[in-house]
């Protein structure tokens, strides 16, 4: 049984977790601007506008920035210490949390290449993570 | 002086025992004691209040939801000015600013500002907690620590960007000590090295134990009023010179720079410009230091130092008793005290450092101050010029 806090969807996000139950990385694309946003908003934070559509990305990305947690967030984490937390930048533009999944915590650098690869947590569920790629 | 000029007339602050409130108060009972204390000080009675500022932690879900209402009604205060502005640790700041301008158009007399904690009787800092809905269902499932572990990701950041190091981001918790030393009510008053904060465990990368404040209660309270009505009052009226105000997230993703504080240029920008000075003349700042990089930051985004040039600035001990850039003079979150949100405990020690009332930790001939609340993660930052004259 999974014990982490599941992330609850909802009517703006649902798209997002129903692809990334398919193992699919999909995130708003702005039909007026062009840009790509995360996290998913009702409006494109770059020109506001609400003609949005979801688009499937590559899923690689760069480290921006990371911590090794060295002290766990709840019990629930306190097996995976320490682990690495981090902000990855997507090819497509946006940054987003996740943890880089690796065997060596200490060797992970800003502007390390990282790939996507899903963990499925729950019948729901499945978080995008990365690896090093 | 102009008569509506608003000025703060008042404050206290709640004497804890190991970082703890004696007696096992309530938020309640801290706030009270805190507020009839600091009305007292001006020689006032909470008779007059007739504004109300407040933002906390406590009570929530429940009595703590709608915290101005709440106190109103146990202080049995009914106010015409209200706010409840919460942004985070900055929120006191923020409510000097809204209070200043109340003050100057006659929307209120005596405004009353309070912060209460219990969080280390309650033993309830949690690092995880937030619930993994709305914009958090997009970091909580990862086990970001919270905040320690978003403060780290911006020290990270700046070590890259900057070439920062860990020594560097170390003396800013050794000066601080160094203030605490002779603060008689700081938590921590033993001396430390660079040393030994490096040889602290190491909570997120590259932040250590010693990088981060302490856990403890507190209370505190800060009246106002306009210079008119400070003429008649006990104590030395300090003058609210300037203020300014902003925020731009909350979740680490939405931060605009990570090794910047946007917020906190904004804020300070509109201080400056409104007090008419710039950061030359300022004697003496108090800083959050929620983390020893909260300082560094900050220090950079209100112009006491280049972008990038937080570490040397404080490398060279200038701001250590004895340099000649005295912050956080009270020994601040690191050393002194930190019960969560920690924005009202800077304007507490420079309106007293104003009044000279500091003993073996008093800057001499200080005339003008500057606190700098940050809120959230790097989230909000919230600035207040004070002068004595
Ligand atoms: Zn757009």
């Amino acid at each position: 049984m999974y014990q982490k806090p599941l992330p609850q969807p909802d009517a703006g996000t649902r798209p997002f977790w129903e692809a990334a139950r398919a193992h699919r990385l999909c995130i708003p694309k702005c039909r007026a601007c062009g840009q790509f946003h995360f996290y998913p908003r009702a409006l494109c934070p770059h020109c506001r506008s609400a003609d949005l559509d979801w688009v499937d990305v590559s899923g690689r990305g760069r480290v921006h920035t990371f911590t090794i947690a060295r002290r766990p967030a709840g019990p629930a984490f306190k097996e995976d210490v320490p682990y690495i937390v981090a902000l990855i930048d997507l090819e497509e533009g946006p940054r987003m949390m996740s943890n880089i999944v690796t065997g060596d915590v200490e060797g992970v650098r800003i502007g390390d290449p990282v790939k996507v690869r899903f963990e499925d947590v729950s019948a729901e569920i499945s978080l995008p993570k990365f690896i090093p790629a | 002086m102009a008569d509506r000029d608003p000025v703060i007339v008042g404050v206290a602050d709640t004497p804890l025992e190991n970082g703890l409130v004696p007696g096992g108060l309530s938020p309640l009972q801290i706030t009270a004691f805190a507020a009839k204390a600091a009305v007292e000080e001006a020689g006032l009675s909470l008779d007059d209040v007739d504004g109300l500022l407040t933002a906390g932690m406590w009570g929530n879900p429940g009595a703590g939801a709608l915290p101005g209402l709440t106190l109103s009604e146990y202080l049995n205060i009914c106010p015409r000015f209200t706010d409840s502005t919460n942004i985070g640790g900055s929120a006191f700041e923020a409510h000097v600013a809204h209070a200043a301008m109340a003050i100057e158009k006659g929307y209120c007399e005596v405004a009353l500002i309070t912060y209460a904690s219990t969080q280390r009787s309650d033993a309830s800092r949690n690092l995880g907690g937030r619930p993994a809905a709305l914009t958090f269902q997009f970091e909580t499932p990862y086990g970001m620590p919270t905040p320690a572990g978003g403060y780290a990701m911006a020290a990270m950041r700046h070590m890259h960007d900057f070439g920062t190091t860990a020594e560097q981001l170390a003396t800013i918790a050794v000066n601080t000590r160094g203030w605490a030393m002779r603060n008689p009510a700081a938590m921590y008053r033993a001396p430390l090295t660079v040393d030994e904060v490096l040889a602290s465990p190491m909570i997120c990368d590259p932040l250590r134990k010693l990088d981060c404040c302490l856990v403890t209660d507190g209370g505190g309270a800060v009246v106002m009023t306009s210079a008119q009505n400070a003429r008649r009052l006990n104590k030395p009226a300090v003058y609210v010179r300037g203020y300014g105000e902003s925020h731009t997230h909350w979740t680490m993703g939405a931060m605009p720079e990570l090794s910047r504080l946007v917020a906190a240029e904004r804020a300070g920008e509109a201080a400056f410009a409104m007090a008419g000075i710039g950061p030359d003349s300022i004697d003496l700042a108090e800083i959050y230091d929620s983390f020893t990089i909260t300082v560094l930051l900050t220090l950079e985004a209100l112009g006491f130092c280049k972008p990038g040039e937080g570490g040397a600035f404080s490398e060279k001990g200038r701001t250590a008793p004895g340099g000649d850039f005295p912050i956080n003079t009270n020994g601040g979150g690191l050393s002194y005290a930190h019960p969560g949100m920690y924005g009202i405990f800077l304007l507490i020690e420079a309106v007293r450092q104003l009044r000279g009332e500091c003993g073996a930790r008093q800057v001499a001939g200080v005339k003008t101050a500057l606190c700098h609340g940050t809120g959230g993660t790097l989230s909000s930052g919230a600035t207040t010029i004070l002068a004595n004259s």
